[in-house]
């Protein structure tokens, strides 16, 4: 083991920021009253909660009344859903979303299923992206609402979300982003981008956990999830999170402020990772588009291994990352985001996702990428599919990738 | 979801003992496919006496799979081939101080290794080896077809 701790699984959460702290202590300790609450105390809650709610809106260019607080992304999916599909039920049963989808989605779509809605899950292409003219095709006569995420949580892929907006909209669709991933790392307009509603996470991007948003545009009709007191406008029970929803937007203003900066900063990071990973470390695949991508997003299927004794390697080094291997996930089935781009199980299970934060070097990156060729030397001599590899008795697939002409692979 | 392994467990996959090949193995088997995750092979080297005198075995698999493999090779070693198939899953399990539920597949993929190896053994040889049944689980013959090793669905 090493004392060395490098964290680069941003996508999964990130560490709080010390702006947000200080700006969320007063709420946790002498201003703790209920926002509901007549005396000064309540006030001062309820005036924090209304000055969070009108930064989070005038950053994505949304008025204040159409932001609502919740306790998470998940939340916010489910509700935008859920929500949006019982209280449309007489114009339509038919919901339409990706296959890439967060689980937040796709089992909210799943349990919209069993209460009688029909959901078409649209395929990706082989980077991820979802097709406009599928996405046209897929509309029918009683599609109510679309639901496509902005970028995504595994392979960073960022979607084109206006187009697909202004498709739905052109056939009366009603249209939902998971933006989870992107908030706070690309810039987002719901008016420019013809958003009718849109999740996001504090925790995502510097925030607290336990907190997120859901924009709902107004005309929009949506049930509520939870139903209780006049919070939220009655739209969402609850006693507000006060020092969550002022840490988030405190995170949120810092990354808006930031954001030009910072990308450009990940995105060197971000490249120089791939490109070292491409020259250097063979049998070898880059997952998801390289120009359609999040900054912060490295993911790679490696051959002949399996994910989870590569993340336990490199967690002995102090590296922290995930992978859509079966073995972490819980299931027996690999990452469905990998299946959908069309990767065999084989090399779906030897995957590695590496998400660059705001302290992420270049230092740390290199660090990253030489241990992982350690890592995976020692795992391919361990690998019986390797030794059969070079006794010419197994045929590599990305080896196949490389002859057919695909992009980003190193056979 | 986060999963603890054991110490013994993390060292038996941080440094696997008896990794690589035998040249000329007495016998060698490999189970598992690619397709679910797990392929293991393990390499005997037994004497006229029907002992083993070595065990290598090559793993792709997780940290669990790498870990039962390398705890398996070396119960195996310097016992008969009799005596070799009392090492089973949960002989492994027990040496290893136990396995999280979603990983018994795992110990009983090495017990299958085991058998497959011995297996080839006796079949090279003309022996018959009382109590050991023609392995399943190996990959030429199977597809997809290790999930029923895991001892309860719902577990995963």
């Amino acid at each position: 083991m090493t004392d060395r701790l490098i964290y680069l699984d941003n996508a999964s959460t990130t560490p709080l920021r010390k702006e947000a702290l200080d700006a969320m202590m007063p709420y946790l300790t002498t201003e703790f009253g209920n926002p509901s609450s007549l005396y000064p105390m309540g006030h001062h809650a309820e005036n924090a909660v209304a000055e969070a709610r009108d930064t989070l809106a005038s950053l994505i260019g949304a008025k204040s009344s159409e932001v609502f607080f919740t306790s998470s992304g998940s939340e916010s999916d489910n509700w935008a859903l859920k929500g949006f599909a019982h209280a449309n039920k007489g114009k339509g049963n038919h919901i339409i979303t990706s296959a890439i989808e967060h689980h937040a989605v796709l089992h909210a779509c799943q349990a919209l299923e069993k209460d009688g809605f029909e959901v078409t899950y649209l395929p990706v292409d082989a980077e991820g992206l979802v097709r406009p003219a599928d996405f046209e095709a897929a509309i029918r006569e009683d599609t109510i609402l679309a639901s496509v995420m902005m970028a995504n949580n595994e392979i960073g892929t960022i979607e084109p979300i206006a187009e697909l907006a202004k498709i739905a909209h052109e056939h009366g669709v009603a249209f939902h982003t998971d933006a989870v991933q992107a908030f706070g790392h690309v810039p987002i307009d719901v008016d420019e981008m013809g958003i009718d509603m849109l999740s996001s996470s504090a925790h995502k991007l510097g925030g607290p956990k336990g907190v997120g948003l859901l924009y709902i545009r107004r005309g929009i009709k949506v049930d509520n999830l939870i139903d209780g007191g006049q919070q939220e406008r009655g739209r969402r029970a609850a006693t507000e999170n006060v020092a969550g929803i002022v840490g988030y937007a405190k995170a949120a203003e810092l990354a808006w402020n930031e954001m030009d900066a910072e990308h450009d900063r990940q995105l060197a990071l971000r490249d120089h990772a791939i490109k070292r990973i491409l020259a250097e470390i063979p049998h070898s695949k880059l997952n998801g588009s390289w120009e359609s991508r999040l900054a912060n997003n490295v993911n790679f299927s490696f051959e002949f291994i399996e994910g989870e004794g590569m993340l336990l390697q490199l967690a002995a080094k102090g590296l922290c990352t995930s992978s859509g291997s079966a073995c972490t996930s819980g299931s027996l089935d690999p990452s469905h985001v990998l299946l959908a781009i069309g990767l065999p199980h084989e090399i779906a299970h030897g995957s590695l996702r590496a998400t660059i934060g705001r302290d992420t070097t270049m230092e740390d990156i290199d660090y990253m990428v030489d241990s992982l060729a350690a890592t995976l030397r020692n795992l391919r001599m361990m690998s019986p599919l390797y030794e059969d590899f070079e006794r010419g008795n197994y045929d590599s697939i990305i080896a196949g990738y490389a002859a057919d002409g695909m992009k980003n692979v190193h056979a | 979801m986060a999963m603890q392994y054991s110490e013994a467990v993390m060292d038996h996959f941080t440094n696997p003992r008896n990794v690589g090949e035998i040249e000329c193995a007495s016998g060698c088997g490999t189970v598992g496919n690619a397709v679910c995750g797990d392929i293991m092979r393990i390499y005997l080297d037994i004497d006229d006496d029907g002992v083993i005198r070595d065990a290598k075995f090559k793993t792709f698999g997780c940290g669990a799979a790498i870990a039962t493999s390398s705890m398996a090779t070396e119960l195996v070693k310097g016992k008969t081939v009799q005596q070799a198939l009392e090492v089973t899953n949960k002989a492994v399990m027990e040496a290893l101080d136990g396995l999280p539920p979603v990983k018994v597949h795992c110990s009983l993929l090495a017990e299958e290794a085991i058998h497959a190896a011995l297996w080839d053994y006796a079949e090279k040889n003309g022996l018959k080896i009382e109590g050991l049944e023609k392995p399943v689980s190996d990959i030429s013959e199977h597809d997809h077809g290790h999930v029923e090793l895991v001892e309860n669905e719902d577990e995963l």
